[in-house]
């Protein structure tokens, strides 16, 4: 048994010792920033369950992982991928990327598609409602009527906005927040009843963030014509992105995708799906 | 008496402006204080009207000591006018409101009522054509009027003029005096702080001299102009009459 | 004889040269510099990409007319809350000339009030009175952001408008208070009648200066929910990925702040003019 695992773990090393070289120069060979190294960045700060700590270096978290699972399968050893952080507006600005990739739970949209390039999704998220438990005993139900006389409110820089335009249609304006925990204080003020998020981030905050938090249900990501879908965002026309959907292909069939969610991500089938 | 200053006592900080001094003024008297610049004329008005409180002392309004500490200075200005060396007109006004503002917050009455009134003095200091004139667009012994009439529209018992023609061109000093001729005519009591020695001599009742604070001497104008008693008084008028 | 052709001036003349030659060479100059921008500016490299974020017709056309509608918010918390600060501003300014000593209280809470606002930044005052205030369990309506933001730009600004006003009473020179009292007027009549008329006078420059930078920090009530043109710029833009829609809202702005800026520069002028 210890033979065999050791056995194993020896070949392990001698692959990924030697595998770089020779994978690298297979498809990412001088279409990186700086040559066998791997540019990845997240946001600042980086978000549970996405990147557990804010550490991505730690390869913990689902994100953290599956940059770590892309970075191998390209043929980068972890010690060849080098962290930064740059936000969204820093990402879509013109002129020169200081990233090879960034994901941070970015949705492939075609608009945004006019302007980065976005690898294949590497996550399909169901879109979940946040509220709080006072809200249910007030009598919310997870019903589509039920939910339109909410008052909702949203990250103004996700899009969770057009999201719930498309799947709610609320009766009264959204309110629209920075980012997350401003959403949160406004649940928590009572100046919002629900807030529309990804369901992992959804999940998190019920659990975590908000008191008394509580997910009033789902809406399953085959719901709508346009799920929300995140890819990896590259520079427009990057020379890697072929290399990166390779990746990102030979992972989704080899079940490791999967794997990687399985250990990250929280079970979501308990969460009632909004009908 | 109609005013009475008692033993008048002040100091600003370390420096005593005010030594002693006392006063009778009667009923329908012009009294002038003469003297030189900061000797205290200036002060005694300002205390009189109640804009300086005392340190100590009296001042006997027709036998109520208005500069007991307590008292709301409000109705005791009413009676008593002030005019100020440099106006002190509220540019913002027109002549006709600068004097009508007092009676109307004080009194209580209306521009209607106080229109013939006020029109009137307008008329009788020359001013019928310049009611409604800003203060800026009349002259400077204008001005001066204005601030006479609007002192004489509240009918005080008493009137100040503190140095009212020291900042006038000296072609405008003429009206403004002229004017103070005809109060005194009408009986009005009144205490001038004055640099016009043949005014004073010509038409006060009674002429203090002051230095450094204290009535160094007092009396009918002719005895302090035509035979000063203090060597005081008369160095300081040899010093003014000369230069006529 | 050379000089005085036609009834004008040799000096006037002179003047006359002088003017045209300022003139000619201003004019060239602003020419020379606008060409510079025109032409050179799109020869750089990233020319292209940087008017595809900046300046993109399509964003343009595709999200004018919702920012515009979202602008009409701006105006709309602007016009409630200026009245509102001006009122305020007045009263603290008053507040803290009281000389009644039984007022005292009065006169320490508009001295610790003007502190404190104007030292912490606008946008934590939004966050702690538009977020903590409601969290403090008040119920719907009494919580909504419109509420308690127009509350924190009307308490943030009141303490700069306050002092601008005591600025403006302390300049109107204590000869014109006395003159009032010694009319026999009170000292809160001669305030209101004598005092406040020429101080405001006096400060309106100032306090248009004011008005234009509240009219841009109406924004900061966006961080609170309020989806007012910057807001609604925000999301155009994370949709479109594009920083058009933010060009487009910032055009919106200057249409209205660039005219208000010139009266008050035009004020401020005719102002010191006066003075002299």
């Amino acid at each position: 048994m210890s033979l065999r695992l050791s056995v194993a773990s020896l070949g392990l090393i001698a692959g990924l010792a030697a595998s770089p070289a020779i994978a690298a120069g297979d498809c990412a060979a001088g279409k990186t920033l700086e040559d066998g190294k791997l540019t990845i960045a997240t946001g600042n700060p980086a978000y549970f369950p996405w990147v557990i700590d804010d550490a991505p270096e730690k390869g913990e978290g689902y994100e953290a992982a599956v940059a770590y699972a892309i970075a191998a399968e390209m043929g980068f050893a972890a010690d060849d991928v080098v962290w930064v952080r740059a936000g969204f507006d820093e990402s879509i600005q013109p002129g020169a990327k200081s990233f090879d990739f960034n994901l941070q739970q970015f949705s492939i949209t075609p608009d945004r598609e006019k302007v980065v390039d976005f690898s294949l999704p590497y996550y399909t998220s169901a879109m979940a409602v946040v509220t709080t438990q006072a809200v249910i005993d007030g009598g919310a139900a997870a019903t589509l009527e039920g939910l339109k006389t909410l008052k909702w409110g949203a990250d103004a820089n996700t899009t969770a906005v057009p999201m719930l335009m498309d799947l709610v249609a609320p009766d009264s304006d959204p309110l629209l927040y920075n980012d997350n925990t401003d959403v949160t204080a406004a649940i928590q003020a009572g100046q919002i009843d629900a807030a529309l998020f990804d369901l992992p981030t959804a999940l998190y905050l019920a659990a975590v963030v908000v008191e008394n938090g509580a997910i009033l249900g789902q809406f399953p990501a085959d719901r709508t014509d346009n799920p929300d879908q995140f890819g990896l965002l590259m520079e427009d026309g990057a020379a890697i992105k072929t290399c990166v959907d390779e990746a990102i292909t030979a992972l989704t069939a080899s079940g490791k995708l999967a794997e990687i969610e399985a250990t990250w991500l929280s079970e979501t089938t308990g969460v009632p799906v909004i009908e | 008496m109609k005013l009475r200053l008692e033993n008048l006592r002040k100091s600003f900080g370390d420096t005593l402006v005010l030594d002693d001094i006392s006063l009778d003024v009667a009923e329908g008297q012009m009294v002038c204080l003469i003297g030189a610049s900061g000797s205290g004329k200036s002060t005694i008005l300002r205390c009189i009207n109640l804009l300086e409180p005392l340190d100590d002392g009296a001042i006997w309004l027709d036998g109520q000591d208005i500069a007991a500490p307590a008292l709301d200075p409000q109705p005791i200005r009413q009676r008593i006018g002030i005019v100020f060396q440099s106006f002190n007109l509220f540019p913002h006004m027109t002549a006709a409101e600068n004097v009508m503002l007092a009676p109307r917050r004080v009194h209580g009455k209306s521009r209607d009522a106080l229109l013939p009134e006020v029109s009137a003095l307008f008329e009788r200091f020359g001013l019928g054509d310049r009611m409604d004139h800003y203060p800026d667009q009349l002259s400077g012994g204008q001005q001066q009027r204005v601030a006479i009439v609007r002192a004489l529209a509240m009918n005080p018992e008493i009137m100040l003029f503190d140095e009212i023609t020291s900042a006038l061109d000296p072609e405008l000093v003429g009206e403004v005096l002229e004017v103070l001729t005809t109060l005194k005519r009408e009986g009005m009591t009144m205490i001038l702080a004055t640099h016009e020695m043949d005014f004073a001599q010509s038409v006060a009742d009674h002429v203090c001299f002051l230095d450094r604070g204290r009535i160094i001497e007092q009396g009918h104008p002719d005895k302090i102009f035509d035979a000063p008693t203090q060597p005081r008084t008369q160095d300081f008028l040899s010093r003014v009459l000369r230069r006529r | 004889m050379a000089g005085n052709q036609g009834g004008v001036t040799r000096r006037q003349e002179y003047e006359k040269r002088l003017r045209r030659r300022s003139l000619f060479v201003a004019a060239s100059s602003t020419l020379a510099v606008l060409l510079a921008i025109v032409v050179l500016v799109p020869r750089a490299p990233g020319w292209e990409r940087v008017q595809q974020s900046f300046f993109n017709a399509e964003v343009i056309a595709k999200t004018f007319p919702k920012l515009l509608n979202a602008f009409l918010l701006d105006v709309a918390i602007f016009a409630w809350s200026a009245p509102l600060i001006a009122v305020l501003g007045l009263a603290i300014a008053l507040a803290r000339d009281v000389r009644n000593p039984v007022l005292y209280p009065l006169r320490l809470f508009g001295i610790v009030y003007t502190d404190i606002f104007r030292g912490v930044p606008v946008v934590l005052v939004v966050y702690l009175i538009g977020f903590g205030i409601p969290g403090l369990g008040l119920p719907r309506p009494w919580n909504s952001p419109y509420i308690w933001g127009t509350l924190a730009l009307v308490l943030t600004y009141a303490a700069y408008v306050a002092e601008i006003f005591r600025s403006g009473i302390e300049s109107v020179h204590a000869s014109q208070r006395n003159a009032a009292l010694s009319l026999g007027l009170s000292g809160a009549d001669a305030m209101r009648f004598v005092v406040l008329p020429q101080a405001i006078r006096r400060v309106i420059p100032a306090q248009m200066n004011m008005l234009i930078a509240l009219q841009k920090d109406v924004a900061l009530l966006s961080f609170i929910g309020p989806v007012e043109i910057f807001r609604q710029a925000g999301v155009f833009k994370s949709l479109l990925a594009n920083f058009t829609p933010y060009v487009v809202a910032a055009a919106i702005f200057l249409v209205v702040t660039v005219p208000a800026t010139r009266l008050a520069d035009h004020l401020i002028a005719k102002q010191n003019r006066a003075r002299t």
